[in-house]
């Protein structure tokens, strides 16, 4: 009897391990506890990022996800009556150190929000407004940037003969891609996106989520979703949070098929409430 | 709609779960081929190494049961599959089942294989009927396995049918196999012990029309199991 293609299979795919090798720590948060005036929005947080990974926010409107994900960058100093306590150590250094430059900080750490907010001006021109911001003037140097970023947000072949184009006439999941190219063409080293996907079409949204998957190898990746299932799809990592707590982090298989806490189990059988 | 759906996701990482999901179950398929083949082959020279081989190496397909069992829990929980996706991933949960009892059928066929060759009996050649029982489940685990591969409806939909040839083969074997026993009394323990590995082939042909089935499934999307296999297959081909 001839052999059967199951005797015969390539079992090079069987032999990978599904265990990575254990990344460094890029973020490590210590004790934060943040309010807003006399109202506590995040309570006593502590936990450790790792680099090149994806880590996802999961909770219930109002469990300071959003406001956790902006403390990331400090976005939360342009709020007034914000008081953050504890550390957050980025390579080590507490970025809340008073000697710390806030702009410096934000050209390590990008940010993409909910909404995609290209300015209006050209597709170029939006990519290139950080690079400008930087002192880069050379039109050649930006040129070079501008292709290099729009085609790791996976952006470039759609948009490449139409860069002097205004940005406001993308469609929204372009929009989004070109926001994460902008935030990406100063070469940060963390991105932060607030729900980046939440105003996009399932197939956007599917593109959007294969970009994050290809950028973490390069950066290490905070989403903010409301979307559970979007969390299970592109997180290695899923922190769960609930009334400014952090009730639950740890691995995305595990989060999501055997949670150590019921709050997390309840929240994500939609048993919450 | 394009039942073989082979085009790509647009994310390149479930492309891979899905791939990487499908070559296990080959993987393991391959392997309990073997173990029926190495079963056989045990029984029929009463190798009592071989057949050790063979009972020692079922833990093999047991892990590979749980392993892919594994990856199925994972893709459910955090890819949402749906239509052919779903089905492969439910096709595949219970093609594995099948697959680890055809292996724990060919262990308990090296067990007979080993306490024939215990008794130093030699393998009458009363018993050649089991060979060739032996040989159609053989191949109807074969067949079943490239119908799964190729997601070939048409090879499943025959090894379907082709477990009836071995019910009745089974039924012929026993009837011999009683009217051994009723003539030696004295043979009595060395012909049930036959008639236990006849047994297990007739179960390997049974879990391989399972696959079969699944395979259907997988493929169509219809549930065919407890159906008349001649209206199914007039409802499948038209």
């Amino acid at each position: 009897m001839s052999e059967s293609i199951a005797t015969k299979i390539d079992t090079s795919l069987l032999n990978k391990s599904d265990t990575s090798v254990e990344s460094e720590i890029c973020l490590d948060v210590k004790k934060l506890n943040l309010f807003y005036g006399e109202a506590q929005a995040l309570k006593d947080i502590s936990f450790k990022m790792k680099k090149n990974k994806v880590t996802a926010f999961i909770g219930p409107s109002g469990c300071g996800k959003s406001t956790l994900l902006r403390c990331f960058n400090r976005m939360n100093d342009l709020v007034d009556s914000v008081r953050v306590e504890g550390e957050i150590n980025l390579d080590n250094k507490n970025i809340y150190s008073p000697n710390v430059d806030v702009t410096s900080l934000r050209q390590r750490v990008g940010m993409v929000f909910q909404k995609p907010n290209p300015f209006p001006m050209s597709i170029f021109e939006n990519v290139a407004y950080g690079l400008r911001l930087q002192g880069i003037k050379k039109r050649r140097v930006l040129e070079e940037k501008v292709e290099w970023a729009l085609k790791g947000a996976a952006l470039w072949d759609e948009v490449k003969d139409r860069l002097d184009q205004s940005a406001l006439g993308m469609s929204g999941g372009q929009q989004q891609r070109l926001v994460i190219a902008r935030a990406i063409a100063i070469e940060p080293e963390i991105i932060l996106l607030d729900e980046p996907a939440s105003a996009l079409d399932p197939i956007s949204t599917l593109k959007i989520e294969e970009l994050i998957y290809e950028l973490k190898s390069k950066y290490t990746i905070l989403i903010v979703t409301h979307n559970m299932q979007q969390a299970a799809r592109v997180s290695d990592e899923t922190a769960f949070m609930y009334m400014g707590e952090m009730i639950e982090f740890g691995n995305t298989n595990k989060i999501f098929t055997n949670p150590e806490k019921k709050q997390t189990e309840d929240y994500i059988t939609g048993r919450y409430g | 709609m394009d039942n073989n759906n082979s085009s790509q996701h647009i994310s390149h990482k479930f492309d891979q779960e899905m791939e990487g999901l499908r070559n296990k179950v080959l993987k393991m398929g391959g392997l309990v081929e073997q173990q029926i083949g190495g079963a056989i082959e045990s029984l029929q020279s009463l190798n009592a190494i071989g057949a050790e081989e063979i009972i020692l190496r079922d833990h093999k397909v047991n892990s590979l049961e749980v392993l892919i069992d594994e990856s199925c829990t994972q893709i459910l929980a955090r890819r949402q599959p749906a239509a052919s996706d779903l089905r492969m991933v439910i096709a595949v949960i219970k093609t594995i089942t099948d697959l680890e009892r055809i292996g724990d059928e060919a262990e308990k066929i090296a067990k007979m294989a080993l306490s024939l060759a215990e008794d130093d009996a030699g393998f009458s050649s009363r018993y050649a009927g089991i060979r060739h029982l032996g040989e159609h489940v053989k191949k109807m685990v074969h067949d079943v396995l490239d119908a799964y591969a190729r997601q070939d409806v048409d090879a499943a939909l025959k090894v379907v049918k082709d477990d009836d040839q071995a019910d009745d083969e089974y039924q012929n074997l026993m009837r011999l196999l009683i009217t051994f026993m009723m003539e030696d009394p004295r043979k009595i323990s060395e012909v049930l012990d036959v008639l236990w590995a006849a047994r297990a082939l007739e179960r390997i042909g049974d879990h391989a029309k399972n696959i079969g089935e699944y395979v259907i499934y997988l493929v169509k999307g219809k549930d065919i199991r407890h159906l008349d296999i001649d209206e199914v297959e007039k409802d499948i081909l038209s």
